[in-house]
């Protein structure tokens, strides 16, 4: 008669938890993949303006970044301390920008090149020469949408 | 005395733990978007092409000079007081006939502009003018045309101006989108942003 003895439904049966790392593990994937690094190495320093009339900038794959400012300390000693342009992970001269847009142009697909954005990351404290060289330059390379990144905050603390 | 077995680690709350650390980095995190001013560069174009003539009254110079000190209509002036003097100067109205400024609540002054849309600013700055500064003053004109639209944007349609842009960039908006692309070409075409910059002196 064993056989067919009922087994004693006492406690409740466990709920597995196997499948739980599974799952914490897509959720980390998922994150790994949503988080955007900084793609650049900052070799300036970059205290960026502040101002409050601002847009917001989404479709980080349609915007070229053009760094300038002042070499940091590291790089002082080689570079001088003259505010310089930074492009992709190196220093470089005013002449380089409109090769590097049209090579930045060249990685896009064909359909969003109207769409591409230069968003300039300069140093507050950086002589608008500087600026305004690099904009001379971006108007002959025919990058004329620009955006002027900033921090959001009183645009009195520019100037004190 | 037998063997003893090494107590088994209960690997159960694993789980919970990493869970754990996860809402703690979802929180902390914050996916960034960088914010700044948006300009539109005038096209490259060969020197003789001879610039269109544009009266005097319309024209608003705002010149700044490499101590970062701001003249504005051959007046010095501090970061503070343009924005008012640009909206006053936006808002003036002084046009007639074709000319004439429907919703302008300016001094209506002969000097100052005729209509928003012929009105320009002009920036003009030395090579030695330090970017923030430069950043804050195209700040303080850009929060001119802003104040002037919100007015407009919050007499016709009863809602400001910024507002309605920000609801047309939401893509979780669920309003008429088209109707609200109209609203702000009627507002961006009463007030232009006409924001000249001339290549720096030095």
């Amino acid at each position: 008669m064993s056989k067919f003895k009922k087994k004693k439904s006492g406690d409740l049966p466990a709920i597995s938890t196997a499948s739980l790392p599974d799952i914490v593990f897509m959720l980390l994937f998922f994150f790994m993949v949503a988080t955007v690094m900084r793609q650049n190495t900052l070799m300036i320093e970059n205290k960026l303006p502040y101002a409050d009339q601002v847009e917001k900038l989404d479709k980080k794959d349609l915007i070229m970044y053009i760094y300038a400012g002042k070499p940091s300390k590291r790089y002082q000693a080689q570079y001088g301390t003259e505010a310089r342009i930074q492009l992709n992970d190196k220093f470089a001269s005013v002449e380089e920008i409109q090769q590097f847009i049209y090579s930045e142009r060249e990685s896009k697909r064909e359909e969003l090149i109207p769409y591409l954005t230069t968003a300039l990351k300069v140093d507050r404290e950086t002589n608008m020469g500087l600026v305004s060289d690099i904009k001379q330059e971006l108007r002959k390379a025919e990058a004329l949408k620009i955006n002027y990144t900033t921090v959001v905050g009183d645009a009195q603390q520019n100037v004190e | 005395m037998a063997k003893r077995s090494a107590p088994e680690v209960n690997a159960g709350s694993m789980a919970d733990i990493a869970f754990l650390l996860l809402i703690f980095f979802l929180v902390t995190t914050t996916i960034e978007t960088d914010s700044g001013i948006s300009r539109k560069l005038p096209p490259w174009q060969p020197e003789d092409v001879e610039p269109p003539v544009i009266k005097q009254r319309n024209i608003f110079t705002v010149l700044v000079n490499s101590n970062n000190q701001l003249l504005v209509e051959d007046e010095e002036m501090e970061l503070s007081e343009l924005q008012e003097a640009a909206v006053e100067f936006l808002d003036n109205g002084g046009g007639t006939g074709d000319e004439a400024c429907s919703f302008c609540q300016g001094a209506k002054d002969p000097s100052s502009s005729v209509n928003p849309r012929k009105a320009i600013i002009s920036l003009v700055n030395n090579r030695g003018t330090e970017y923030g500064t430069y950043i804050a003053v195209q700040n303080e004109l850009v929060a001119a045309y802003n104040q002037l639209r919100d007015r407009e944007a919050q007499r016709m349609y009863g809602m400001t101006f910024t507002k309605m842009e920000k609801d047309y960039n939401d893509p979780n908006f669920n309003g008429d989108k088209d109707a609200l692309k109209e609203k702000i070409d009627v507002i961006t075409d009463m007030i232009p942003q006409k924001l000249s910059e001339a290549e720096p002196s030095s």
